[in-house]
């Protein structure tokens, strides 16, 4: 199959991002989710929150918005960050196809430097360990790392 | 220069004075080791680091990361003159060490994690700013002599 490559037994095609979440991974990170509940909307709005104020050069992907605390507008986009990666969390077998569209729209209208999903990662990485810090052990800490970096990895496949 | 505010200095401060920096220190470079497994390429001799567990209990990495976190208190001392007072640090991590900068970065943000696993609600947004500042500016310091 031209195209394709064996990793760990398995075909897998040059789309796939090439970082594997293990079955433990995987674990994690539901359980992970499962604990952060109805919170996810709340929990994304602070993540946007803790990102724009360490991060200021974020700030110029919303020139539209409202960033003080407690916007609105920020809540509402932290929702749907939120919303995304419980799909996310629902698909980690096929994330390439969960988040085609959303892929599509990184890719050919938002645009968003790939340095910033890292910025964003890193702050919903301090935002669940704040919230929930018995729970935030290294393997939990190591498996959402990488299942936030596979989605941004995803989120960005379609750039060039 | 990095230049901090009287708010950032009193954030960092306030915090640092309550971190148990052996605990921290042995935790913040445990945790580097397990979420990004490659930094282990520096400790070939710290035995064994096969596991989380065998990793966060490992000795030589607990009284590496005291050692570390120690260096990281006397940035907290000194956030007007990062520079100079790491000088000597960075010419030993680049010329002795071999140490990509990259690494300090990735060291630092595990700070602010574990920083935020031990304060929870009061790693505010704010506090976080700071405490982002200071192990960006530290990252920095320590690249600086790099050639």
């Amino acid at each position: 199959m031209a195209g394709s490559f064996k990793l760990e037994g398995r075909w897998r095609t040059q789309k796939e991002p090439t970082m594997v979440l293990s079955a433990a991974d995987k674990s994690n990170i539901k359980a992970a989710w499962d604990k952060i509940g109805s919170h996810g909307g709340e929990y994304g709005a602070e993540a946007l929150e803790r990102t724009f104020m360490c991060f200021p050069t974020t700030k110029t992907y919303f020139p539209h918005f409202d960033l003080s605390h407690g916007s609105a507008q920020v809540k509402a986009h932290g929702k749907k960050v939120a919303d995304a990666l419980t799909l996310a969390v629902g698909h980690l077998d096929d994330l390439p196809n969960a988040l085609s569209a959303l892929s599509d729209l990184h890719a050919y209208k938002l645009r968003v430097d790939p340095v910033n999903f890292k910025l964003l990662s890193h702050c919903l990485l301090v935002t669940l360990a704040s919230h929930h810090p018995a729970e935030f052990t290294p393997a939990v800490h190591a498996s959402l790392d990488k299942f936030l970096s596979s989605v941004s990895t995803v989120l960005t496949s379609k750039y060039r | 220069m990095v230049h901090f505010t009287a708010e950032e200095k009193a954030a960092v401060v306030n915090l640092w004075a309550r971190v148990n920096v052996e605990l921290v220190g042995g935790e913040v470079l445990g945790r580097l080791l397990v979420v990004y497994p490659w930094t282990q390429r520096f400790f070939d001799n710290f035995g064994n680091l096969s596991s989380e567990s065998a990793i966060m209990g490992n000795p030589k990495v607990k009284a590496h990361g005291k050692k570390v976190l120690t260096s990281f208190g006397n940035a907290v001392k000194h956030m007007d003159d990062l520079r100079d007072i790491f000088a000597e640090l960075s010419e030993l991590h680049c010329d002795k060490m071999h140490v990509d900068p990259e690494n300090f970065r990735l060291l630092g943000n595990v700070i602010l994690i574990v920083l935020a696993t031990h304060f929870s609600k009061e790693f505010t947004p704010q506090v976080q700013a700071a405490w982002q500042k200071l192990t960006t500016a530290v990252a920095n310091a320590l690249a600086h002599k790099y050639h």
